[in-house]
């Protein structure tokens, strides 16, 4: 209980920190009364707004308005959209999550198999051929491969289209592309690129550390003991490679959400990472701002997820023997 | 270190073509690259020796080609060849540097962490593990895309190179931190090192001149690993329009506007680029498992 408490409070400081760098761009970068107002605007009545939108306030009041704004969601007017911000995201965040999740499921269904299959059958050819493949999948940069997928299946193929999301359904009461065939032609060149980075690098881990597991003295004891390889596998083996691989899952989910925004440019899919290269773009420091700790925000609730399963899966944590 | 170096270095190399051939590869475009100007076929970039007239030239050996232009020419007749090498020369410079900057600020924390130990340790490596929890790719990416809406569009152009080198190299500090920090742990209690304290050598003396010399082994084969990771998010900022401008475009850069003409048939202003980016990042990463592999021989 006292490293969950110690890791919330933690998480809550790597977030002040996120919103102070929000915030600082927020103070630094260009001047919010000059792009609010026009030219024939007065000193005068700049000054009133100056003091109306608290910006003579003394530095650390305004950083602690900052704070209670974006905890209330409310995080400033978009400059190149004239919108609410937290509503743009709310309107862009739909895209991304089915993106990531779309491949984050593909990733980990063809990894964990794979990663075992490596494992145990370390010197066969299907084994080396996937081990080899997978160097090139850890090497490939994935704005690349967008790119050689889209010549190869929208340019010479003509199979599959090359951008947009496609048609939108609604299911479940969730409006999402997943639901119609178009949406779903749409989503598998992208799902794939995104998804074959994080494949590479699960597999290779849960390959390492299956070698390393069936090396260990209990898994000869069990051997030994003349148990079928089944039970030794996946009883024995498996059980002892999960820490590592959870939390190497749950780093990777949060860094799909990084590469999506190189796979959402490529395929030009109307996601967060869209509107993030569009706030760069366009010098909109709210919109950028506002990404910023909403991303900071996914990282630290992923960890503080992986360190709730650690809790759950390895007794020693919880026990306080580490 | 470099007693390291054994007999049967040679022996290992020889024995592991895959490596060699690498590390010739790795060789020739760092050679061709930084020569640029003396290997390129043309001059790329100076708008007064690109004709218009020459666009969109196919490879040499495809129909309608020209022999001037071995793998063909862009949208403002330039020689793909030629803006391959100048860009890859940006590529290697960041991906280069930018690791070099991750080694010293990595080694400084690393060895202060792991020799004093304590408060300094605590501190230390608290930031490192929460820079650790965000994607160095992430991290580069925003310092860049801070950087690019703030400052004015020609400033950040000219200073394009330096700041990635500088948002890569922060972004990539603190594996190296890490592993430093384990070595320089273990090191601390040897008898070497107490030996070093009882005959009165400074502290500074000790860590530089006694301890660094054994941790840069592995660091060594971090560093290149990490610059094929540094060339791959150069190329990824690049092309996402973060990285280098397009009077100065790098690999990345290339692709990004070769990708635009993707549709009109002109695949080799896209695909030249791109497998000499994945040639180069293969290479390295295979010359680093090379060595990570000879420098432990309990993996043989």
């Amino acid at each position: 209980m006292f490293f969950l408490l110690a890791r919330l409070v933690q998480a809550t400081v790597v977030m002040l920190c996120v919103a102070l760098v929000g915030f600082l761009v927020f103070q630094f970068v260009g001047d919010p009364v000059l792009s609010l107002v026009g030219q024939e605007t007065s000193v005068e009545d700049r000054e009133a707004l100056r003091e109306s939108l608290g910006l003579n306030d003394p530095i650390l009041l305004q950083y602690a308005r900052y704070v209670v704004n974006a905890v209330q969601g409310d995080f400033g007017i978009s400059y190149s959209f004239n919108r609410d911000v937290s509503e743009m995201i709310a309107d862009r965040l739909p895209a991304t999550i089915e993106l990531v999740m779309l491949s984050g499921v593909l990733s980990l269904l063809l990894a964990i198999p794979a990663g075992i299959y490596t494992g145990i059958r370390r010197k066969g050819g299907i084994a080396q051929t996937i081990m080899a493949l997978s160097v090139i999948g850890v090497s490939i940069p994935s704005f690349l491969l967008g790119i050689l997928l889209i010549l190869v299946f929208s340019v010479w193929l003509n199979w599959l289209p090359s951008f947009g999301r496609g048609d939108v359904a609604v299911m479940f009461g969730m409006r999402s592309s997943l639901f119609t065939w178009d949406g779903l032609s749409h989503a598998l060149m992208p799902a794939a690129v995104l998804c074959l980075f994080q494949l590479g690098v699960i597999l290779r881990l849960i390959r390492a550390e299956m070698l390393e597991v069936l090396r260990t003295d209990y898994i000869r004891f069990a051997w030994a003991r003349g148990l079928p390889g089944q039970r030794v596998y996946f009883r024995h083996a498996l059980k002892n490679t999960l820490v590592p691989v959870v939390t190497a899952i749950g780093l990777q989910l949060s860094s799909l959400f990084a590469f999506s925004i190189i796979t959402e440019r490529v395929f030009q899919w109307p996601g967060m990472g869209s509107l993030l290269l569009h706030a760069i773009g366009q010098s909109d420091i709210p919109l950028l701002a506002a990404y910023l700790i909403f991303v900071g925000l996914v990282f630290t609730i992923s960890n503080l997820v992986v360190d709730a399963i650690y809790v759950l899966i390895d007794p020693r944590i919880r026990h306080g023997a580490l | 270190m470099f007693e390291r170096i054994r007999s049967d270095f040679w022996y290992e190399l020889v024995n592991s073509p895959v490596t060699v051939v690498s590390a010739i590869i790795i060789a020739v475009m760092i050679i061709g690259c930084t020569f640029a100007p003396v290997f390129a076929p043309h001059t790329p970039f100076d708008p007064a020796t690109i004709s218009i007239m020459d666009n969109n030239m196919p490879p040499a050996w495809a129909d309608g080609a020209d022999p001037r232009f071995l793998l063909g020419t862009d949208l403002q007749g330039r020689d793909v060849l030629s803006a391959m090498l100048y860009g890859g020369r940006i590529s290697l410079l960041v991906g280069i540097g930018a690791v070099a900057l991750s080694v010293v600020i990595g080694m400084t924390v690393g060895l202060l962490a792991g020799y004093f130990g304590g408060m300094t340790d605590a501190v230390l490596m608290r930031i490192a593990e929460i820079q650790f929890a965000f994607p160095p790719i992430l991290i580069a990416l925003l310092f860049n895309g801070i950087l690019k809406a703030s400052l004015p569009a020609d400033v950040f152009a000219q200073a394009a190179v330096p700041i990635m080198i500088l948002a890569i190299g922060l972004a990539g500090w603190v594996q190296f931190a890490r592993i430093v920090r384990a070595s320089a742990m273990v090191q601390r209690g040897q008898d070497y090192v107490t030996a070093c304290h009882a005959i009165g050598l400074p502290t500074p003396t000790i860590i530089l001149r006694h301890i660094t010399p054994n941790i840069l082994g592995p660091v060594l084969v971090l560093a290149m690993l990490q610059i094929a990771v540094a060339i791959v998010t150069e190329a990824t900022l690049s092309f996402l329009g973060l990285g280098t401008p397009l009077t100065q475009p790098s690999l990345g850069a290339l692709i990004q506007i070769g990708s635009q003409y993707l549709f009109s048939g002109i695949w080799w202003v896209v695909i030249f680029p791109g497998i000499m980016l994945l040639v180069m990042v293969v290479a390295f990463n295979l010359v680093a498992d090379w060595v990570r592999d000879y420098l432990n021989p309990r993996l043989r």
